[in-house]
């Protein structure tokens, strides 16, 4: 359905969402002028700010299009590529900055005087800060990069919609600011992993809905028949944590005008729906979606189809369904009911089957191209990044065990578990996506330098290893030290004691992060040049359209 | 019988049985002799240059 070029008409979409935005921004300014908390303030201030910036981009978008946007040209399809630039450059973004925080308070906690007695570098606003910018920011815009770059691509169809895709991208992004600056100001409702309050979680939700849309719409245009598995896992991800999202913020503001709101349920009801949530973020959005991520760019980037399409449907169906009911082993020892416990022990030790039938399928798409390994660095980020995946998700069904569980939890083993997943998986899978897209997004031939890509791969590695051996070390024998009885029956070691022993780790550990925030400037560095200064790809000259540049 | 134990024989019976029915029908799906030339098919999508 190509159009010519002189139809261009103001869309019912652009209307709406303009009238969306203008009926928002008039809502900010009321409750910025009758706020309680000076930071509900701030942040309808803010929003009133995106808001009437949001309206200002459709009207300006507007006028500088020259037609409604054609859905092929040349009889091939006319993908949207301009906001996944954005989120692809915004991934590296607050890549850094999250990393940036993260080394921070790695240093706090080695040398608390870096705190310097402020509130908003205290280490309990900081923290948040730093958990919600790598896994939501920095992980959260590489999903949106490549779940609309994969699905445009599997279904050969443009995505729907000429504001819808950006609301998506500017939206989600002004979610993370309202989260981050709220943190810093001390806005929470204290539930790990879903920190920001009430207003916020609102907003999320509507971008999360059109993200859905945005997404199913695509599908729904595709011209192969078959869903490619990759989006498969992009779409259980979107699905549930909008499920996750409502689940866990059935919260009743004190007042419009307030920042505070109360939660529906309360004490272990609380904390076992806070744990369904908080360990289903780890297994939809850190996992099954970055798997995504791998079903896809592992394929593109070795040229060898995936190893077994039938176990990667097995292994999908069997780990959403698995994946939800591991939650309680969060709670071991605590006031929930022992049978729980168990339930999600025994789901958690299940779960090794369909971690590992996704390991295997990543690792041997490259059997009969192993050799790749020696020459492509990008290609051995993916891999060992899928290496990590099988590691951890061997580790975390370990550590839910009752008898296991009672000497890790609460100990730093659980940290470097943690971070064995995120910067070792999570980390690698989205820095080589992220080599990947810059040069196709650029229509370039490669990324800038491969040798630098060598460095950065070098650098993160031996800073994860630092990492997680320190917090190995440390949580184990933080563990043991709590434990540990005098002949007399009391306890060994006072608390300050364990504290002291473990200063030489955290050292290690802030070097460890260190290097792998060293590591990711090194990517940024090397991006950076990619788009200014990389070789045109092949045919770029011939006509082919330039593509909008981001933002 | 306390709601556990009668949420637990709901759970250790029909859990039981929608669980293993719906892996056996994901199996069977996945197995399908004639479905294995669709799925090498899917498998290539990434590697079609359009």
């Amino acid at each position: 359905m190509a159009r010519a070029v002189e139809t261009k008409s103001f869309t019912l979409e652009e209307m709406g969402y303009s009238v969306f935005l203008a009926l928002l921004a008039v809502v900010c300014v009321i409750l910025a002028g009758k706020a309680w908390d000076w930071q509900l303030a701030v942040h309808a201030t803010v929003g009133a700010i995106f808001a009437a910036a949001g309206i200002f981009l459709i009207i300006k978008g507007y006028q500088s299009r020259l037609a409604n946007p054609a859905q092929e040209i040349d009889g091939k399809p006319n993908y949207n590529m301009g906001p996944v630039k954005f989120a692809a450059i915004a991934a590296m973004f607050w890549g850094v900055a999250g990393f940036l925080v993260g080394v921070y308070i790695a240093s706090e906690l080695a040398f608390p005087f870096l705190n310097f007695d402020l509130p908003f570098l205290n280490f309990g606003r900081l923290r948040p800060l730093h958990t919600s910018a790598v896994i939501f920011a920095f992980g959260g815009n590489a999903l949106l990069a490549t779940s609309f770059y994969v699905v445009q691509r599997t279904s050969q169809a443009r995505m729907p919609g000429i504001v819808t895709p950006w609301f998506v991208m500017l939206g989600y992004n002004a979610f993370i600011v309202i989260a981050g600056t709220g943190y810093l100001m001390g806005v929470t409702q204290s539930k790990e992993y879903a920190e920001p309050e009430w207003y916020a979680d609102l907003w999320l939700t509507v971008v999360w809905v059109v993200y859905l849309l945005a997404f199913l719409g695509t599908l729904w245009k595709r011209k192969e028949s078959h869903i490619y598995v990759a989006n498969w896992f992009y779409l259980s991800f979107i699905v549930t944590v909008a499920m996750l999202h409502l689940g866990n913020n059935v919260s009743v503001p004190v007042s419009i005008y307030s920042v505070k709101s109360v939660q529906a349920f309360s004490g272990v009801q609380d904390a076992m729906v806070q744990w369904w949530y908080g360990h289903n973020a780890v297994g939809f959005f850190l996992t099954a979606a970055f798997l995504g991520i791998m079903y896809y760019f592992v394929p593109k980037r070795a040229e060898r189809p995936v190893y077994s399409y039938r176990l990667s449907i097995v292994h999908f169906w069997a780990l959403i369904f698995i994946y939800i009911w591991a939650g309680p082993h969060h709670l071991h020892y605590t006031a929930l009911p022992e049978w729980a416990g168990t339930l999600g022990m025994t789901f958690s030790v299940i779960l090794w089957m369909p971690s590992w039938g996704g390991m295997i399928n990543g690792l041997m798409t490259l059997s009969g191209a192993w050799d790749k390994l020696r020459t492509d660095p990008v290609l051995r980020m993916l891999v060992v990044s899928v290496a990590f995946y099988g590691m951890s998700t061997f580790e975390g069904p370990l550590m839910s065990i009752k008898a296991v569980n009672g000497l890790s939890h609460y100990t730093d083993w659980t940290v470097g578990h943690v971070h064995s997943g995120a910067l070792g998986w999570v980390g690698f899978v989205s820095f080589g996506a992220l080599y990947c897209l810059f040069p196709w997004l650029w229509n370039k031939k490669g990324v800038y330098s491969l040798k630098l890509v060598s460095w950065h791969f070098w650098t993160a590695t031996i800073g994860i290893v630092f990492y997680i051996c320190a917090m190995w070390v440390s949580g184990i024998m933080q563990g043991l030290m709590w434990r540990a009885y005098d002949k007399l029956g009391f306890l060994e070691y006072s608390f300050i004691e364990t504290v002291a022993a473990m200063h030489p780790y955290y050292a290690i550990r802030a070097l460890g992060g260190g290097l792998f925030l060293v590591g990711s400037l090194i990517m940024v560095y090397n991006l950076y040049m990619t788009v200014v200064h990389g070789e045109d790809a092949e045919g770029v000259a011939a006509g082919s359209p330039a593509l909008a540049p981001a933002e | 019988m306390t709601t556990y134990e009668s949420v637990a024989r709901f759970a250790q019976t029909w859990g039981l049985i929608y669980f293993f029915v719906i892996f056996a029908g994901v199996l069977v799906y996945a197995l399908w002799p004639k479905n294995k030339r669709s799925f090498d098919e899917a498998s290539r999508i990434p590697l079609r240059e359009d």
